[in-house]
């Protein structure tokens, strides 16, 4: 994978102060900043996200500082939103479209599968498709239906598309850029539940040099068992571990970054040592990316594993009401007891 | 004469109201008959007997239409039907998997193809091998779609034709999409601007994308020209089963112009095409055409048409046939002479020779091309599928299997 290359040249008061403590939501909205700036063909299109600034507010002062050609406030019109943007990236842009929230992706479900996708195999290589698909997804903020979801599982099973999520402020920042340079199109899932959370604020130094965009990241170190979560379901899975290092227990947490495609090294050589692995996600197990994962590694640690893969998920429901989720909704029980039955097999 | 608009009743009536609207026996049969008629708002500047009528609305964007024009254009039409037909004979000899036959339909694609100019952008559906004539595809390149070996081989950004879009009315946002960067892009606003044409049939216009290509064109003032060919069916089902408006009708609903053409008029094609481009790079779109044609063949060659429409309607737009009004008009007013028609022949009989000796020489892809552009930067775990794979496959060499 080529390094990414990644403006840092930002005026003398950006590099004045290169590190500052962002929520997840505000490093997501100066990533985007940095990528209009460094490449006038990315535009930013969706619902509500020029004036209003998004929803989420995750395009806040884009369309006031780009101009209304370069922020789009789009027809409400999801397969619109994609379809249109399939256009203009033939044409040359970089289009960023958001999709308001997860469970609204479906009218689009058919540009993205059989246009974004396959343009580029279709054409052997002649049309590149190089678009960013955010999606705010993910549960616990009570809403009401269709605003909760973790679809990432459709989108990682479709050849074509790469698939990220992020779970903090600092990968927040640089890997919204890294998705925009991209030229393949990325499914870019931001945990919205944690967007302008206080206690997941980062020290987010601009001037650093990111990590690649596809590939895991293991970060927490033990040697206990292994628990492999993504997006919102990292910070369940370091609060499991801080928990279990009461009991003794050194839990390793890789955050898994890229869902497709998927960079299972380090969570294969993680298993290696621990012989035990959960995987945590708030999306229904029911043939998933927890599925896939359970199945590779059972291929490839199979002499090494002293317990079955064991998945903590969302149920194979649909979402439920929002006086349920809690239940739904991995949490840190439901982790450690996992934790807990790994160790006991 | 009873047209199929006049089957619907703009006032309500009594019971339900999709039954007020059904036709009566005796409508359905006007109907039919009126099918090759288009109703009285078609503009026509060429009759099916071949006269040329005068028309002070588009006459300005044929004024300039010589002889050798018309000449390059019947030209066109019969190469065209006759790889059309080449090709759906291959489909026969088991030489192709399926075909799409155009048969019909040349001079709709012909005349909008020939309004383009070479900066225009064209979203084909699959059915515009016309079209991509004009865009300087050879026929040939439309093969390894039917054979199986490829998805399209042509270069979309050199010819302007993007790809075959075989998801019903995908394209038409696609389109939308590339006539607003084509505005963003500055290129729109005076005689030099660009604009896109977009081909879909009657039975997209059901498709929601169709519906959200035409707000989004709207609402964006894009260049686009949204062109229908209206050939009365979509596979068994005819076009009032999609809509209980003459489809140009539906323009006026999304803020733009509507215009319904002979679409087996290449003459009135072209005009009309040219005006709608015309307006579309001054800054005026987008436009909807609905070229009224009819598909003379089956939907594809799965397709078997004598188990849903009457002999008699093909036969009767037979008589409409969009080649045939140009040649006797080229004969009757000495645009043509008969040496001009055995050379054009004779170059149809060669083009449906080199068709049949590519097609026959096309060889099977190689295995890896299905691994090779799922990507255009690398996928390590797709690239270890496909090394497994091919060192599967490296296992029969030899022919010990």
């Amino acid at each position: 994978m080529a390094a990414p290359v990644l403006n840092k040249a930002d005026g003398a008061a950006a590099s004045a102060r290169s590190v500052q403590s962002l929520t997840l939501g505000k490093a997501l909205n100066l990533g985007l900043r940095a990528a209009m700036e460094a490449d006038p063909k990315v535009l930013v299109m969706g619902e509500d996200v020029g004036k209003l600034g998004g929803v989420f507010r995750i395009t806040d002062g884009l369309q006031k500082d780009f101009g209304e050609h370069r922020v789009l406030d789009t027809p409400l019109a999801e397969s619109g939103i994609i379809g249109t943007a399939v256009g203009l990236a033939v044409r040359g842009f970089r289009p960023v479209c958001e999709i308001q929230f997860d469970g609204f992706i479906f009218p689009a479900f058919d540009q993205i599968v059989s246009q974004v996708a396959k343009l580029h195999a279709r054409t052997l290589g002649r049309v590149k498709v190089p678009m960013v698909i955010r999606v705010p997804f993910g549960g616990g903020i009570g809403a009401v239906e269709h605003h909760s979801e973790s679809p990432e599982s459709y989108f990682a099973h479709t050849a074509g598309l790469k698939v990220v999520a992020c779970s903090n402020a600092v990968d927040a920042y640089w890997m919204i850029q890294q998705a925009i340079r991209c030229d393949d199109p990325v499914l870019f899932f931001e945990p919205k539940r944690f967007y302008h959370s206080g206690f997941l604020k980062a020290d987010v130094d601009t001037a650093a040099t990111p990590a690649p965009l596809f590939a895991s990241r293991v970060v927490r170190r033990g040697h206990t068992a292994t628990v492999v979560a993504y997006g919102p379901s990292i910070k369940v899975a370091l609060d499991a571990a801080t928990a279990a290092e009461d009991e003794g227990h050194a839990l390793e947490v890789i955050d898994l970054r890229t869902l497709s495609p998927l960079d299972l090294g380090p969570v294969f050589e993680s298993v290696r040592r621990t012989g035990r692995l959960i995987v945590v996600s708030e999306a229904p197990a029911e043939s998933s990316l927890t599925s896939e994962i359970a199945a590779r590694v059972q291929q490839e640690c199979f002499y090494s594993l002293e317990a079955p893969v064991l998945r903590v998920t969302g149920f194979d429901t649909p979402y439920p009401a929002a006086k349920l989720e809690e239940h739904f909704l991995p949490d840190l029980d439901r982790v450690l007891d996992a934790v807990d039955r790994s160790l006991a097999w | 004469m009873s047209s199929p608009e006049q089957w619907t009743h703009p006032e309500p009536r009594e019971g339900p109201a999709a039954t007020a609207a059904a036709p009566t026996a005796e409508q359905v049969i006007a109907g039919l008959r009126a099918t090759s008629e288009g109703g009285p708002e078609l503009v026509q500047l060429l009759t099916p007997e071949g006269e040329r009528v005068q028309n002070p609305r588009f006459d300005r964007y044929v004024a300039e239409v010589t002889a050798a024009d018309l000449r390059a254009l019947y030209r066109d039409m019969v190469l065209v039907r006759r790889a059309d037909r080449e090709a759906n004979a291959l489909q026969r000899q088991g030489q192709l998997g399926i075909w799409v036959p155009l048969l019909g339909q040349e001079a709709a694609q012909i005349g909008a193809g020939r309004a383009m100019r070479p900066a225009d952008m064209a979203f084909p559906s699959y059915r515009e091998h016309g079209v991509a004539w004009t865009k300087g595809i050879h026929p040939k390149e439309l093969l390894g779609i039917f054979r199986g070996t490829d998805h399209g081989s042509w270069d979309s950004a050199e010819t302007r034709f993007h790809p075959y879009t075989i998801v019903i009315g995908n394209q038409v946002l696609n389109a939308a999409g590339y006539a607003m960067g084509q505005r963003f892009d500055g290129k729109v606003g005076d005689d030099d601007g660009e604009a896109t044409m977009v081909f879909f049939g009657d039975g997209a216009t059901s498709q929601g994308d169709v519906h959200e290509g035409f707000v989004w064109a709207a609402v964006y003032d894009a260049p686009l020209v949204f062109f229908c060919q209206n050939n009365q069916w979509a596979i068994s089902e005819p076009t009032e089963r999609q809509s209980r408006l003459p489809l140009y009708q539906r323009a006026r609903g999304y803020g733009f112009p509507g215009i319904r053409v002979d679409g087996n008029d290449v003459l009135a094609t072209l005009a009309v095409s040219r005006w709608a481009l015309d307006e579309c790079r001054h800054g005026n779109g987008p436009v909807l055409i609905e070229a009224f044609t009819y598909r003379m063949d089956a939907h594809t060659t799965t397709d078997d048409p004598t188990r849903y429409r009457h002999s008699d309607e093909l036969e009767a737009w037979k008589l409409k046939d969009p080649i045939e009004r140009v040649r006797v008009h080229l004969v009757r007013y000495g645009g043509a002479d008969q040496g001009f028609f055995e050379s054009v022949q004779a170059e149809a009989d060669a083009l449906a020779v080199e068709l049949r000796e590519f097609c026959f020489a096309m060889p099977d892809p190689p295995p890896r091309q299905m691994f090779d552009h799922v990507y255009a930067e690398p996928s390590p775990v797709l690239d270890a599928q496909r090394d497994e794979f091919l060192a599967y496959t490296a296992g029969f060499a030899g022919g010990e299997h």
